[in-house]
């Protein structure tokens, strides 16, 4: 990834910045600039999201891309943040302690790097919150 | 609009094609269409080919061009386009064709699909493979392919009932129509063992629930339906033409487990086509993964949520059973060159109901061709029959 597509995400990706459409009150993370049910007569505002959330389901990666072939296996979860937005984002937990439905909580880590002497990207995982 | 025809079909071998370019394996999937369909280069009007990502796995872009210079058309000047959705670029690079010939606007085309995958390492191949689903939010958390269909499995198996040896038996099924396909890059049984003794990918999929990575390519040839009998004793029409398409990322969707955009696709193909699940005599359905079969004769409506699992068990998709499901061995046995899989899909169904099917040959008059992108973003659904 490029360092300015990288860069142009930093809010979000490091404090859970998403959107929400104030006509309809819908959450969205990641964030859209679009309504898809309001569409021209949304408003969307900023909304940086508490990061409380819990497991829809998830999976242990174990043969990953380059980029991430040194942390494997890893958790990777789709999470539904109590706002009622889902993403996907690791969760720092043993393959054994996942499971869906656990609460989980965002915390701010290292997600990979671009190799040896590229930008290292930091962004938001989860951790068991039970 | 004109009723649509297939005339010729040629696809080459699937597999591992390490002396073969990217071109080449084009040129000789074209030069067998037209020798089938009996059509010579300059009677072609028209050329759609599906490829996902040449840029990617061999650098090249502007693939329309390329390929209509290497089949020897450039001097015809004819129009050629690449057409991109991931893994049903092929599948949709059909349905151009047909809407091509069927508007009036070109009566001879060509839709091929064709992917040169092994050019690159397999964790580059991991890599732009991730790009079918949504790169900023799904592949920067770590998101693999396996990944997501995993994440779809672990899903339908805590909402319905499904056990891994069911799963299983999606790739038990498949390779043993494989071993039957002469195309196939796998012509090897396999045993429920096989799959579960597999090193895990993704949990709960393992190596022998997921297609592998392949070089091939796949062309046909339509006419308008009139003019078909110029070319051939065995046109085979085409009775729907469906496409839909669904949010990028997984996480997104109304239901994780459900591709709504199937659903879609297959309402609108029956309804095109006029005809109901029970006259649909086989199925190829992409079965990227183990699961996404399961989750494709559900979608199609095939069977209720939860009962595909069953049904596999008990054999109702096997070659010989009620409803013989990817009787070429599917994306898993026969391989899965992304740009080319929903072309090969077409070939194969062509075959069947020409009656061309040696060793794996069913009783078809009428079949039914599912092409995914990415998780389920987009999704072809061709109805096939003969006349």
């Amino acid at each position: 990834m490029s360092v300015s597509r990288f860069w142009r995400k930093i809010p979000q990706r490091y404090n859970l910045i998403g959107t929400q459409c104030t006509t309809c009150g819908r959450y969205f993370f990641p964030p859209r600039s679009f309504c898809p049910e309001c569409r021209r007569d949304g408003e969307i505002v900023d909304y940086q999201f508490k990061g409380d959330g819990e497991i829809v389901t998830y999976t242990v990666i174990r043969s990953a891309s380059d980029q991430f072939e040194n942390t494997t296996p890893y958790v990777l979860a789709i999470v539904r943040l109590d706002e009622g937005a889902d993403l996907t984002a690791q969760v720092v937990c043993t393959p054994e302690e996942a499971r869906i439905g656990m609460r989980v909580r965002s915390v701010f880590r290292r997600i990979a790097a671009d190799g040896e002497s590229g930008v290292i990207h930091y962004g938001t995982k989860f951790v068991p919150a039970e | 609009m004109r009723d649509v025809a297939v005339i010729g079909i040629g696809c080459t071998q699937f597999g591992e094609h390490w002396s073969t370019s990217f071109r080449n394996l084009f040129v000789e999937a074209g030069a067998l269409a037209l020798e089938d369909a009996g059509v010579t280069g300059e009677q072609i009007d028209a050329l759609y080919v599906g490829n996902m990502s040449a840029g990617r796995f061999v650098e090249q872009e502007h693939i329309g061009a390329l390929i209509a210079d290497y089949a020897g058309l450039a001097s015809n000047h004819i129009p050629s386009t690449r057409v991109e959705a991931a893994c049903a670029s092929g599948g949709l690079a059909f349905r151009q064709a047909v809407i091509s010939v069927a508007s009036g606007m070109e009566d001879i085309v060509v839709a091929a699909g064709v992917e040169k995958m092994t050019d690159v390492g397999t964790g580059a191949s991991v890599d732009t493979l991730a790009g079918a689903a949504d790169r900023e939010w799904e592949g920067f958390a770590g998101a693999t392919f396996p990944g997501l269909y995993a994440m779809i499995a672990n899903d339908y198996m805590h909402r319905y009932s499904l056990t891994r040896e069911q799963l299983a038996q999606v790739a038990v099924k498949n390779h043993a129509n494989g071993a039957k396909n002469p195309i196939a890059q796998f012509r090897q049984q396999i045993t429920v063992d096989t799959v579960l003794k597999s090193s895990l990918v993704a949990d709960p999929l393992r190596l022998f629930d997921c297609s592998p990575i392949t070089d091939g390519a796949a062309a046909v040839v339509v006419v308008p339906l009139e003019r078909a009998r110029e070319f051939t004793d065995t046109p085979v029409r085409v009775l729907a033409s469906a496409q839909a398409s669904d949010t990028i990322a997984l996480h997104d969707r109304r239901e994780i487990s459900t591709l709504d955009a199937t659903v879609a696709a297959g309402r609108r193909a029956f309804q095109q086509a006029g005809i109901e699940h029970r006259d649909i005599d086989m199925l190829e359905v992409h079965d990227c993964f183990t699961i996404a079969e399961i989750c494709a004769i559900e979608d199609l409506g095939f069977c209720a949520k939860g009962e595909a699992g069953k049904l596999t068990e008990e054999g109702v998709t096997a070659l010989h059973g009620d409803i013989p499901v990817n009787t070429s061995g599917g994306l898993k046995a026969c391989g899965h060159p992304v740009g080319a899989t929903g072309i090969k899909q077409i070939y194969e169904i062509v075959k069947q109901i020409r009656g061309e099917a040696t060793g794996r040959q069913v009783d078809a008059e009428i079949g039914m061709a599912h092409n995914v992108g990415g998780t389920g973003a987009t999704v072809a659904v061709h109805i096939l029959g003969g006349c």
